[in-house]
């Protein structure tokens, strides 16, 4: 790879990003124009009172509720690609995943517990509390899944898959009885159950926006020992790579990257795994482009299909919900060729 | 043009002193004493389960001993920063896998790692190592295709090719030969004697077959149960005696016109 091809990847999809949020905003119940979208937003970041001519209904509406959660879909997209992207480059199993490694489940059972807690008088600030219990929630599924795949040395895609799998289904059981227990207060697990975005607030992107740009920084600062890792560990540290450090490292940081997006839009599954597996289809493995792009794509793929349940479907349909129907097809589509080539090639 | 073999630098490159070195409970490696010199293709044989990659290991950092000391030219092994180890040392290991589907090149380059800057890109005569790598191992027509798509032989090249163009200063083979054809393995072990030959670079290699071990290398270890048997000069150390000793095969050595070296045929003992 070279700074250039790399550029010519990077530069339109983020016009095209720029170009996607800038559209999604005129979309909804209310339409307003694309330069209208730009000078509210203009207006707005410089503190200035509305332009004459736009409605101020418009502005608030474009403002501070679209806006908010136009902004979170791209980031918890372009999270949950780039975590997807080191998750299967670190464990070297192309299946890998936020949602497939059971770890979204550990942070949504995290954050349900955050409820509960409160419903049994444990009055705790959720705008803090509802992240750490969800990375710890997510640490602690992942730890527990690693342990279980670890009899096989070669974290082999069938244990851990089924090591996640396993996890994930005692976790959801555990979130049905925090159900039982939130009674009158369930609606709230189970929006992180089917994910939405429909909550998001600038509060949100304040937390989702740092952790995004560093999250992908450290992967990117790591992505030629990553590409390294791919030969394996032996050979990885005869040509100089900590692979112990990178691990700890990389999993810590995509676990976190996971969790805070689990914070704010709840389980979304697939997009993690789906994302880098087209782009390594377009544009080969290597990490130095792959972990950026799927930061783009995740983004770009989350916008619309949360623009489509928003906007253009009469129905609003959680976008959990709606990921999971389309990117499930799509792993059993994976899981199956898989089987067919009898290889680990992907 | 390196100077012709007898007046090359011998210096000393490990040396080991009582080293221990044991998986959990299962002892592997025992009261190891050795010294390894420039100047003479090393090769490191023995039995199923002796010890020979975890000896490797140990020589290459991968592994630190629970007891004994291990030094690299004259400094001991932890006090050497992985990083820079990586310029002196490249590991061709037995089994070369890819587990996503970089092509060769991208591969080759990676052998450019403890030399490059995280950020830095290839430099213009980087490039021409890479090529030049890749031209030395025949697999320079393979360059684009993904690595996951070839055959054992030419990925264990990639291999060779990935440790050439990081410029050790000594190359350690694992048994990197071992599931090549006699035509593919011959030419590999060429290639490496050449390059050992002709640019001093040093080899230590662990082998099985010992008749290319004979055409292969001028010092050979000998372990057996985790313990040195017997180690010296090619031609003083490969005899029937040591053959019997260490894998309990009756053996016939010769000197062979044809190969010009020696040749090593065996046979159960008669008492099987």
């Amino acid at each position: 790879m070279n700074r250039r091809t790399a550029a010519a990847w990077m530069l339109p999809l983020a016009a095209v990003l720029v170009f996607g949020v800038a559209l999604s905003a005129t979309l909804g119940y209310l339409d307003v124009s694309i330069p209208d979208v730009f000078a509210i937003l203009i207006a707005k970041l410089r503190g200035l009172d509305m332009p004459a001519g736009i409605d101020p209904v418009a502005a608030t509406v474009v403002a501070d509720v679209r806006m908010p959660r136009i902004l979170a879909a791209v980031l918890v997209g372009g999270l949950l690609g780039v975590s997807g992207a080191v998750f299967q480059a670190i464990l070297l199993n192309p299946l890998a995943d936020s949602y497939t490694l059971g770890i979204s489940t550990g942070a949504a059972f995290g954050a349900s517990l955050v409820i509960v807690l409160q419903i049994f008088g444990l009055a705790l600030p959720p705008g803090v509390t509802i992240p750490i219990f969800a990375f710890g929630g997510g640490a602690g599924t992942l730890a527990v899944v690693l342990f279980l795949a670890a009899g096989d040395r070669r974290l082999s895609s069938t244990s851990l898959i089924l090591a996640g799998v396993i996890v994930a289904a005692i976790l959801s059981a555990a979130i049905g009885f925090l159900k039982f227990l939130a009674d009158e207060q369930v609606g709230l697990i189970i929006f992180w159950l089917m994910g939405s975005l429909a909550g998001a607030s600038w509060a949100n992107i304040l937390l989702l926006a740092p952790t995004a740009l560093l999250g992908t920084l450290v992967a990117v600062y790591y992505s030629r020992d990553l590409n390294i890792m791919a030969t394996g560990d032996r050979a990885a540290t005869s040509l100089g790579v900590n692979t112990v450090r990178l691990r700890l490292v990389l999993l810590a940081v995509s676990t976190l990257m996971t969790a805070l997006a689990v914070s704010v839009s709840g389980i979304i599954g697939f997009v993690g795994l789906i994302v880098p597996h087209m782009l390594r289809h377009l544009i080969g493995p290597d990490n130095r482009l792959l972990i950026p792009l799927s930061f783009f794509t995740g983004g770009l793929l989350l916008l619309v299909a949360d623009t489509l349940t928003r906007a253009v479907l009469p129905v609003e349909v959680p976008i959990g919900v709606l990921t999971a129907l389309l990117g499930g097809p799509f792993f059993c589509f994976l899981f199956k060729r898989r089987q067919r080539n009898g290889t680990t090639a992907f | 043009m390196a100077p012709p073999l007898s007046e090359r630098n011998t210096g000393l490159l490990w040396s080991l002193r009582e080293v221990h070195f044991s998986y959990s409970d299962t002892p592997v490696l025992r009261d190891i004493d050795l010294e390894l010199r420039c100047g003479r293709c090393t090769g490191i044989l023995g039995p199923n389960g002796s010890g020979k990659t975890t000896l490797l290991d140990l020589l290459a950092g991968l592994q630190t001993p629970q007891s004994g000391t291990i030094e690299f030219q004259g400094r001991p092994m932890a006090a050497w920063p992985k990083k820079h180890l990586a310029r002196l040392l490249a590991l061709v290991p037995q089994d070369f896998m890819v587990r996503f589907g970089f092509s060769v090149r991208e591969v080759v380059e990676m052998g450019l790692h403890p030399h490059l800057h995280r950020f830095a890109t290839p430099s213009g005569a980087d490039r021409s190592l890479i090529d030049q790598a890749l031209a030395v191992t025949g697999i320079a027509p393979l360059a684009d295709r993904p690595v996951t798509r070839l055959s054992g032989g030419e990925k264990q090249r990639v291999a060779v090719a990935r440790a050439l163009a990081q410029r050790p200063t000594v190359l350690l083979l694992d048994e990197a030969t071992s599931n090549l054809d006699i035509h593919h393995s011959l030419e590999l072990l060429h290639l490496i004697r050449d390059r050992f030959e002709r640019q001093d670079m040093q080899v230590v290699a662990v082998m099985h077959d010992l008749n290319l071990a004979a055409f292969f290398c001028d010092h050979l270890i000998f372990l057996k149960e985790g313990r040195v048997i017997c180690q010296g000069p090619t031609d003083e150390v490969l005899t029937p005696a040591t053959i019997n000793a260490v894998y309990g095969v009756e053996a016939e050595v010769t000197a062979n016109a044809f190969t010009r070296c020696r040749q090593v045929s065996f046979r159960l003992p008669a008492s099987h």
